[in-house]
Parts: structure tokens; C-alpha cells; sequence
């Protein structure tokens, strides 16, 4: 039983982490209606960045202070994710405008490349550390309770309080302040948001620099866990499935979606995978998904789909 | 001046319906296939036949399939990789455990097998729509990632997970030369290039388009989206299971679950994007454009280093493909978001006036 | 668009045909040697240092001098670890310069592939501490050398320090054993073995896969807390190795418990762990960081002297460039066993490479002039053993370095040697290959 719980806290601590990168897909769709298939690329870049820079800084000025390092190259981080938020709107997005969905997702895959290619060139192919004090000992709950105690993952654990933050921050951004009035005017109908003035480029811009920001909190938490390295694209496959179970427009849904996918993976991995001998955390999280979908196509908590005949 | 329609009048239906109605047309067809098949052996290297030729065969036909579902039925796939991967596993099992099976109908019988997986797996288009139906197929993608690298079944118990083929007979010609391998994969490609033409010009393809135009209103006036979407992941996987196949048999002779990932995947994506969705053109173009973009940086880009006297190691070549790949995409779909076939069809246009302006 | 546009669009076309061709190379008398590395891609980490070894020990052959006067040459090729392009690279370089005299592909996925090729080429594949297994035999597989190490072997050291640390075969009767590892043929090679082994002393083998790229560990982790297994041996590569350490610090499992093969015990795997790594134990093939050892000094003195170094300075004498080294060492002494037997100063062709390198007789002595005193013990192969050398020890980080923890062990003949007859038979049978006899072996 104790171990049952371990492995649902882990899954749904897990979850959250997922939850960060589904994020910054939500962010994007909801204002832009464009599949960022770049994400995982982006979250890659901002872990590169932070991890570099974290490094370069101390050398470049002669400190040792560790915060103040890792404080700068956050800084740093977030002005070149809004330099690249500023250059993908003006080099990419503002020449696709009201091209189908196809053709904008095929663009920020080739986006998706080019941040790849161009972030291992520019600061290297290695693995880099990203040390932002994340507690790395575990800690052993109820032991008294459970033979063994109950595991809980401090890092995991600390990581996913700051994604909840960092949700709690965006749902006020988006509902109280006039930007994201504007932003969720962008999102329902580009034409009618145009025609009482709001300016579409502007909020592009806006709307990928928030989701740089979110990409650079994800790839700083990834990256803490596993090392800022080329693999960190791969994270994107892992929360594709949350975003289509939460729906693409909502973000609670990215939330709840994490939370079932991450349960739902552990879970199936530690009771279900032993029997077919392992390695189903991937395929079943992504069969999770498709069951929901099958019974609400536009995930749990997305826009119905309205066609006009 | 030599494009020119001019005196061209058809008497029955069936020449003015016909594939190349144009004589110019079909002449060079005519001329470009028996260049493939006679010229090119002869002329060509063993080298480019092998690295850049027969990739290109098999990744076309791959390319059909995928532009068949995608540019002509409107379902994004993300499993393309998976379909080769049941039809290459598929074939080889047919192969090893049917004594005496000739090695073209193993590779048929892949393609059914990948057929059938695939309107599995296609299932959930009926209730699920656009991206959220790209994303439900790259659940047959790691599915079947992971059950060719567990189940030992699939790979006649190889305690690696990696299998191989010997060299295949096909009615007493054996397959073992460059050579011998690239006309096979020709006459392979050429038959099903032919087939998918004519499907696609028929009730069937009409069909898909209709899906893929506004699949609402096609049901309205009575086609049945099961049939259209079912049908269209059916051949669609066939061809890439036959693709598999000889990209397994042919190609690499020996493979593991990982030559059929993702990027793969992505790749053939890629392929039917730049080259044109919803033109059989288009996935020939493709295939040419990203089988010889990774070779043509590798010779460019050291021979600029030498210009600049730079020693520029294999890792930034690698690192500058990615970023001329990805930047080279997004520049065809702002300037040509229909792709390739559509430069090449305004090319034909200008060309029926040429030399004249208008 | 413009008529010229489509114009320029189709002279672009020709041009690049023009530079895909490649260019044709006259034969050198030069000993080509394609390389078929990864420097970029999930596994770039752990395959830099190996080629920048390798390329060194290169450049350091030519500074001697070459093999009696005969000069190296090699040819980059990314391969990225994926199989079908180490197959591209090979298929591009194997007839460049007069014809590649060795390929080592440093991919157990790319060794399979290459194994079908090989044989028509004439070409010798050496996975020195990697590749097939039952490639040892070479009387089946004549063109594969899995030099002093293959995976059986490495495994079978394993349990053999196990046992000792237990006290006595007898002693692992009922102990838990997890294996952790990469889902490709690289991450299997030692189940068969280790299977035989739980036969024959009872000990339990959990297998737990992990799917590549293998960032993602957390309830393979679980699971080993769950299942609490005695030791937990480790068959990782690229990030999987850090993650596997990382994970295992989060979830409290004693890393001195923890072993593994000879690629997942380098510096890129325990550096930015740091700390949580220290007492994790990794099989070592022979070497291990060896800074001060005669040759390492001799590539600083004849190679980066001159500026010629092909990677960070930092690196020479690490775990994984002097593997790199060794490699091709064993590649360049291939060639002059050749030389001694075909003509000094002469060029190499493939087969007479292998015959070469199935007659490999490094005895301490020249190792030592070599400058490799110290590091490895003898090797010498022969034409039903492509291994030439089952010697193996252990070695632990302690936070900053790697440091012997062991004495040597030999991998067991009585074990090993049944497995690798029984699946090269089958090979033999699947594919209808005639093992070589001992008259064949010799010319």
C-alpha cells in the first residue's frame, strides 16, 4: 500500500513537470491558434542558455557567488528568449499569417530544428550542469506507517510547487490584466481583435515571450534534473499527450492533463509493465490520451471544434 | 514553342482523360522512365546508386503513402515510421517462417499486414480531428517502438532485437548488385507510382479530397468518412509497409526497431510538405529534396571552410545542416507553401507560352 | 514567379548535383581508416572523448613517423549512433584512398548492420569492447574482432567480483539482481549470460528496460526500491548513464551497489553528479583514467605540443579517450602485424588486415614500448578468438576520480566459451556460412 502511494505521489509530482512543457503549447495555441511543435526545442535553448551563461558569467566577471550567477544568467536567459519570441514572429510567423494549420506547424518544426542546430553551435554539445540549489537527497515520510517509509522526491517535489506558481501566475496574467484581455481577444477571432485595434504582431511577440519564459522555468527545472543536454527535446514528446487529454486551448487542462498522464504512466509502468516485461510508460501514456479523446475529441477541457459547412 | 497544345484535339473521353493527355507529356515520361532503367545503371557510380539512388526510390514510395493520407485525405499522420516498421517486420516474418515464400510476395504480404495495423490504428480518425489526430498516431508510433523491441516473436527470438535478410530471389534473378537492387526498387516504384495516379483520379481519391476539403459537408451529400478515412489509412500504410520492406530488405539488410523512429517519421512529413501535398509529384520531389540535402552540406560546407581556411569539424557540419534544414523549410512554406510540385507545375505553365510573354 | 527565378531555381539544381558527386580520390599509398563517430545527438558526450582519442593516437603514429614509413589517413563521418547512417558512412567511405583498411563503428546497432557488409567487402569491422558478442568466434564471423572485451566477458567479471565480495558462488544463491538497461541490441548483449549465470547459482535477474534516450527513469527507479535488489548493474550510454546515478540518489538506492559495464563508468557519466556518484562502481576493460601513463605524455608532447590536439586538453587521459586510444591502437598494430607478414612498408588491403589482426601478439614488452606500461596486459588472438584478452577490473569514482578497487579478474572460459559456440553455430546455420578451418585462418 505504501508503495502504491509513493509511486501515485511520484507520478503526480511527475505530472506537474510534464504540465511545464504542455504549458508552453497551450500558451501559444490559445493566442495564436499555431501548434508550436518548437517547444521542446525552445525548452532546450532556455536550458542551454541558463546552464552556459551560469557558467560564462562567473568567468567573464571574475565573481564566485553562485546566486548572483545563476541570478544574472537568468537575466540573461530571459532577454535572449525574448529576442528569439521577437525574431520567430518577424522572420516566420508575420509571413504565415492565415495559412492553414499544416503549413504553420510544419514551420515551427523547421523552427524546431533551427533553434536546435543553432543553440548546440553556438553553446556546444556537452552535458551542462544547472545547479539552482535543488535539493537532490530524498526525504522518507510515515515511516513509522509503512515499512519503509513513503519516498517523496524533494526536487520533484519543489519543482512542482513552482510550476503550480507558475499557473497560478499566468491564470491571473491572462484574467486581470488588459494584456491578456487582449491576448484572449487574439485567440477567439484575429479579424474582430484587429478591428478594435489591438495590434497582432505586438501580441505574437508578447504571447512567445511568455512562452519562452515558461520554456526557460521548464528547461531550468528539466535541466536540474537531468543535465542540460540534447535529450531535453525529447521532454516535448513526453507532454504532447497531456496537452491533447487537457485540451489545446485550456490551461487547467494542461494541469489536469499532466497530473492523469503522469499517474497514469507510473502506475502503468510499476504494476503493469513487470508483466510485459517494461518499457510501456511512453505508448500508454500516449493510449490514455486517445481513450479520452474517443470519448471528448477536443480533450477534457478544450473548445468544442465548430466547423462551418 | 514546344509546349504548345496546338493541334492537339481528342476525339474519344478516354484520351482526353488519360494520365499524360499531352503527347509531349507522355513522350517524356516515356523518355525520363527508360532513362531510369537503362541509362542510369550504366552511366552512374556504384556509390550514388547505392547512398543516394535507392534511398530515393524506397523514401518515394514512402513519401506516396504518406502524401495519400495527408495531402490527399487531410489526416496528419505522425506514425508513418511505425507502418514501415509492421511492414518490414512483417515481410521478414513471412520470409523466415513460410518456407519456400518468394521474396516480392513476402514484401507484398508485409504491406497487407501494415495495411491492416494501420486502419487499426487509423480507427480514432472517425472521432477525432486535426492536430489532436496527429498526435493520437504517434501512439501507434511508440507502440509499435516498443513491441518490435519486446515482443521476441517479431524477431524470431534474436536476443538483440535486430534481424537481417540474405540476399532475395525473385523468380531466379538474384538481388545482390547495386544495380540489381535499384531496378528492382524502380520497378516496384514505377508500378505503384502508377497505381496511386489512378487512384487518386478516381472515385476513391475524389473521395479523400472531399474528407480532406470539409469532411462535414462530404458527409452531408452522402460519402460514407468511414469508408474514405479507413480506405485512405489502409493504402496509405500499405505502400509504406511495402516501403519498409524494401527500405529493411534492400536498402539496409539488416535493421533494428530504431531505423523506423520518429524521425522517420517527421521525415517523411517533411518530405510530403516541401515536395507538395496533394500531388503525386510532390512526393518525388521530397524525396529528392531531403535524401540529398544532408550529402550536398556534407561536400559544401568543409569545401567553404577551405575557402575561409577553417577546419570545420563533422560536428558543426551537423549542427549547420540542422539549421539550413530547418531554415530552408520555413522559407518553402513562406514562399511556396504548396511546395515543390507547384513550382514545378508554374514551371509547365510558363513553359506552354514560352517564348512568348502572355 | 518569374520565368528567371524558376531559371536561377534550376540552375541551383545542378550545382548541387555538381557537389554531390563525390570526388574521386587516387589511390594513396596512405592506410585509410574511415571514422564513423557521433559527435552530435544524445550520445555526443561519451562518443567525443573516444574519437578525439582515437584521432590523436593517429596523429601521434604519423609524428612517429607511420608504420614503418607507411602514413595514416582518416575520413570523419557523423553518424549521430543511428544505424542507418553509420551504413551510409560506410557505404560513402570504405572505398576511399585505395580502400578503408578497418571500420570501428562504436555502435553495437551499426556492428550488426556492418557485420553483413563486411564479409562482401573484405573489410574488418574491430569493436574492441563493444559489438557481437559471439563474434569472438572468428571462425564464423571471420570479419568481426571484438578486441580485448566483449559484453559475455564483461558481464561474467561481474558476477565473479560479486561472488567474491559475497564470499563465494554459493553465497549469491537467492540474491536479487537488476540489470538496467539501454532497450537496443547494445543494452541485451548481456542478458544471455547473465541468465546462465542465475541458472547456475540461483540468484535472481530483474531485467528493467529503458527506452532510449533514457532521460526518463523514474519508475525503473521505483521499481528497484520496490524490488530491492542486492546490486544493480547499470548497460548505459549518453545521458542515461548521469540520469540512472541521478535517479538513484533521489530515491535513496546506495550507489556502491551499483555497477556498471565499461561505457557507463567514464567522466561524462559521474561528473555533474558530482558528489551523488561517489562509490558507484563501473567495470573497467583494462584502462581506466590513466593521465600519467607513458603514451598519454607522449600525445601532449608530440600532438598539442604542435597544436595539433583534436580536442580539449582537459580530456586527454580520461576513461573514454583512452579507449579512443587503445582502439586504435590495436587498429595500427593490426597493420604492422600485417607489414611483418606481407612486406614491410608495404600497403595494406583489407583481408591482409585481418589477417593481421587474427594474429595479434602483443606481449607486455612491446605494450610497454608502446607506452601503454601499466595499462594493459598482453592480447593475442587467434582465428577461433577475435577477442585475444578477457582481462577485466573494477574501479570506483570517489567524488573527483576513478580509482582500482579490484584485482584482476579473467573472464571464465568454461562459461563463456559454450554460449559463444552455441550462438555462433546458430548464426552460422541461419545465414549459411562454413566456419573457417584452421587452414583457411591462415593465409
Amino acid at each position: 500500500m505504501g508503495f502504491f502511494i509513493e509511486t501515485l505521489l511520484g507520478g503526480l509530482m511527475s505530472g506537474m513537470l510534464y504540465s511545464l512543457v504542455a504549458l508552453g503549447f497551450v500558451l501559444i495555441y490559445k493566442a495564436s491558434g499555431v501548434f508550436n511543435f518548437a517547444q521542446g526545442a525552445m525548452v532546450l535553448f532556455a536550458a542551454l542558455s541558463m546552464a552556459r551563461f551560469s557558467e560564462w558569467i562567473p568567468e567573464w566577471l571574475g565573481m564566485d557567488n553562485l546566486f548572483m550567477a545563476n541570478l544574472l544568467a537568468i537575466v540573461v536567459s530571459v532577454v535572449v528568449m525574448f529576442a528569439v519570441a521577437w525574431l520567430i514572429e518577424r522572420l516566420v510567423l508575420r509571413h504565415l499569417v492565415n495559412q492553414e494549420g499544416a503549413t504553420l506547424l510544419m514551420a515551427t518544426l523547421g523552427i524546431g530544428y533551427f533553434l536546435d542546430g543553432i543553440g548546440q553551435t553556438v553553446f556546444g554539445n556537452d552535458i551542462y550542469k544547472i545547479d539552482v540549489g535543488m535539493p537532490k537527497e530524498p526525504v522518507m515520510m510515515l515511516e513509522s506507517v509503512f515499512d519503509g517509509g513513503i519516498l517523496i522526491n524533494k526536487e520533484d517535489f519543489v519543482a512542482a510547487f513552482i510550476a503550480a506558481m507558475l499557473v497560478l501566475a499566468l491564470t491571473i496574467f491572462f484574467q486581470k490584466t488588459s494584456t491578456g484581455r487582449a491576448l484572449r481577444a487574439v485567440a477567439d477571432d484575429h479579424q474582430a481583435a484587429q478591428s478594435i485595434g489591438i495590434p497582432l504582431g505586438r501580441i505574437w511577440v508578447i504571447v512567445w515571450c511568455v512562452a519562452g519564459i515558461t520554456a526557460l522555468v521548464a528547461g531550468i527545472i528539466w535541466g536540474s534534473k537531468l543535465g542540460a543536454q540534447f535529450s531535453l527535446s525529447t521532454v516535448a514528446l513526453r507532454a504532447l499527450p497531456v496537452v491533447i487529454l487537457g485540451g489545446l486551448t485550456s490551461v487547467p487542462g494542461a494541469i489536469i492533463g499532466g497530473l492523469i498522464i503522469g499517474v497514469g504512466e507510473k502506475l502503468s509502468e510499476v504494476f503493469l509493465g513487470p508483466y510485459v516485461g517494461g518499457g510501456i510508460e511512453i505508448w500508454f501514456a500516449y493510449m490514455l490520451a486517445l481513450v479520452f479523446l474517443l470519448v471528448r475529441p477536443q480533450g477534457l477541457f478544450g473548445e468544442k471544434i465548430i466547423d462551418r459547412v | 514553342m514546344f509546349y504548345r497544345e496546338n493541334g492537339q484535339f481528342k476525339t474519344t473521353y478516354q484520351s482526353d482523360q488519360q494520365i499524360f493527355a499531352i503527347p509531349q507529356d507522355r513522350w517524356a515520361i516515356l523518355a525520363i522512365v527508360v532513362f531510369a532503367f537503362i541509362g542510369v545503371p550504366l552511366l552512374v557510380d556504384v556509390y550514388l546508386l547505392r547512398a543516394i539512388l535507392i534511398p530515393f526510390l524506397i523514401l518515394s514510395l514512402a513519401a506516396l503513402g504518406v502524401n495519400i493520407l495527408v495531402g490527399y485525405c487531410g489526416q496528419i499522420t505522425l506514425g508513418a515510421g511505425a507502418s514501415m516498421a509492421v511492414g518490414a517486420y512483417a515481410a521478414y516474418n513471412f520470409l523466415i517462417r513460410v518456407s519456400g515464400m518468394p521474396a516480392l510476395a513476402a514484401i507484398l504480404l508485409g504491406g497487407l499486414v501494415a495495411a491492416a495495423a494501420g486502419i487499426v490504428f487509423g480507427a480514432p480518425s472517425l472521432r477525432v480531428r486535426g492536430l489532436y489526430l496527429a498526435v493520437a498516431t504517434l501512439a501507434a508510433q511508440f507502440f509499435w517502438d516498443w513491441a518490435f523491441l519486446r515482443v521476441k516473436w517479431f524477431t524470431n527470438d534474436s536476443s538483440s532485437g535486430s534481424v537481417s535478410v540474405a540476399d532475395i530471389n525473385l523468380m531466379g534473378w538474384t538481388i545482390s548488385t547495386p544495380t540489381d537492387k535499384y531496378l528492382f526498387c524502380l520497378g516496384i516504384l514505377v508500378a505503384f507510382s502508377l497505381a496511386a495516379k489512378n487512384l487518386v483520379r478516381g472515385s476513391i481519391g475524389r473521395q479523400w479530397m472531399a474528407i480532406r476539403d470539409m469532411d462535414v459537408a462530404a458527409t452531408v451529400i452522402g460519402i460514407r468518412p468511414m469508408y474514405a478515412k479507413l480506405s485512405a489509412f489502409a493504402v496509405s500504410s500499405f505502400y509504406l509497409g511495402v516501403a519498409g520492406a524494401l527500405w529493411g530488405f534492400i536498402h539496409l539488410g539488416s535493421w533494428e526497431p530504431a531505423a523506423f523512429s520518429i524521425d522517420r517519421s517527421f521525415q517523411l512529413l517533411f518530405m510530403v510538405i516541401i515536395g507538395g501535398m496533394g500531388a503525386i509529384s510532390g512526393s518525388f520531389f521530397g524525396a529528392a529534396f531531403i535524401v540529398i540535402l544532408p550529402i550536398f552540406l556534407n561536400q559544401l560546407l568543409p569545401w567553404i571552410g577551405t575557402w575561409f581556411g577553417l577546419d570545420i569539424s563533422v560536428a558543426l557540419v551537423e549542427h549547420v545542416q540542422l539549421m539550413v534544414f530547418g531554415g530552408l523549410i520555413v522559407f518553402f512554406l513562406i514562399v511556396e507553401p504548396h511546395g515543390i510540385a507547384r513550382l514545378w507545375s508554374t514551371g509547365r505553365e510558363k513553359l506552354r507560352l514560352w517564348p512568348f510573354p502572355h | 514567379m518569374k520565368l528567371r527565378n524558376l531559371a536561377g531555381v534550376a540552375a541551383a539544381i545542378g550545382l548541387s548535383a555538381a557537389l554531390t558527386a563525390p570526388t574521386a580520390y587516387a589511390a594513396a599509398a596512405d592506410q585509410f581508416f574511415p571514422l564513423l563517430v557521433y559527435r552530435t545527438g544524445a550520445y555526443a558526450p561519451n562518443g567525443v572523448p573516444w574519437a578525439n582519442g582515437f584521432l590523436d593516437y593517429m596523429k601521434l603514429v604519423n609524428a612517429r613517423g607511420g608504420v614503418n614509413g607507411v602514413k595514416l589517413s582518416w575520413e570523419e563521418c557523423e553518424t549521430g549512433y543511428a544505424t542507418d547512417r553509420g551504413v551510409e558512412c560506410y557505404e560513402r567511405l570504405k572505398g576511399k584512398q585505395g580502400g578503408a583498411t578497418a571500420v570501428q563503428p562504436l555502435s553495437t546497432g551499426i556492428t550488426f548492420a556492418l557485420t553483413e557488409k563486411a564479409p562482401v567487402d573484405k573489410i574488418p569491422v574491430i569493436t574492441a569492447g563493444y559489438g557481437r558478442s559471439e563474434s569472438q568466434n572468428g571462425a564464423v564471423f571471420g570479419w568481426n574482432f571484438p578486441l580485448i572485451g566483449t559484453y559475455w566477458m564483461g558481464a561474467d567479471v561481474l558476477i565473479q567480483h560479486i561472488a567474491k565480495k559475497e564470499g563465494g558462488f554459493d553465497k549469491l544463491k537467492g540474491k536479487k539482481i537488476a540489470l538496467v538497461y539501454h532497450d537496443s541490441p547494445y543494452g541485451k548483449e548481456p542478458i544471455a549470460l547473465l541468465q546462465d549465470r542465475a541458472k547456475m547459482h540461483g540468484f535472481e535477474l530483474e531485467l528493467l528496460p529503458v527506452a532510449h534516450p533514457g532521460v526518463e527513469q523514474k519508475s525503473t527507479w521505483l521499481q528497484i526500491r520496490q524490488h530491492k535488489p542486492d546490486y544493480v548493474f547499470l548497460w548505459g550510454w549518453g545521458v542515461m548513464n548521469s540520469t540512472a546515478i541521478k535517479e538513484a540518489q533521489a530515491t535513496g538506492y546506495p550507489r556502491e551497489k551499483m555497477y556498471g559495464v565499461w561505457w557507463s563508468g567514464a567522466e561524462p557519466d559521474v561528473k555533474d553528479v558530482g558528489d551523488g556518484a561517489k562509490g558507484y562502481n563501473a567495470l573497467a576493460m583494462q584502462h581506466g583514467a590513466e593521465p600519467n601513463s607513458a603514451v598519454v605524455k607522449e600525445v601532449l608532447a608530440k600532438v598539442f605540443a604542435k597544436g595539433q590536439g583534436t580536442g580539449p586538453k582537459e580530456d586527454v587521459g580520461e576513461v573514454l579517450y583512452m579507449r579512443g586510444l587503445i582502439s586504435a591502437m590495436l587498429s595500427v598494430e593490426g597493420v604492422r602485424t600485417a607489414q611483418e607478414h606481407f612486406g614491410k612498408g608495404k600497403h595494406i588491403t583489407g583481408e591482409q588486415m585481418r589477417w593481421g589482426l587474427e594474429h595479434l601478439d602483443l606481449d607486455q614488452k612491446r605494450l610497454d614500448a608502446l607506452g601503454f606500461a601499466g595499462v594493459m596486459r598482453p592480447v593475442k588472438t587467434s582465428c577461433l578468438d577475435h577477442m585475444g584478452s578477457a582481462w577485466a577490473r573494477i574501479q570506483t569514482w570517489d567524488g573527483k576520480k576513478w580509482h582500482f578497487t579490484s584485482d584482476w579478474y579473467q573472464g571464465d572460459e568454461k562459461v563463456l566459451r559454450p554460449l559463444v559456440m552455441t550462438v555462433s553455430a546458430k548464426y552460422a546455420q541461419e545465414k549459411h556460412i562454413t566456419p573457417r578451418t584452421p587452414e583457411d585462418c591462415k593465409k
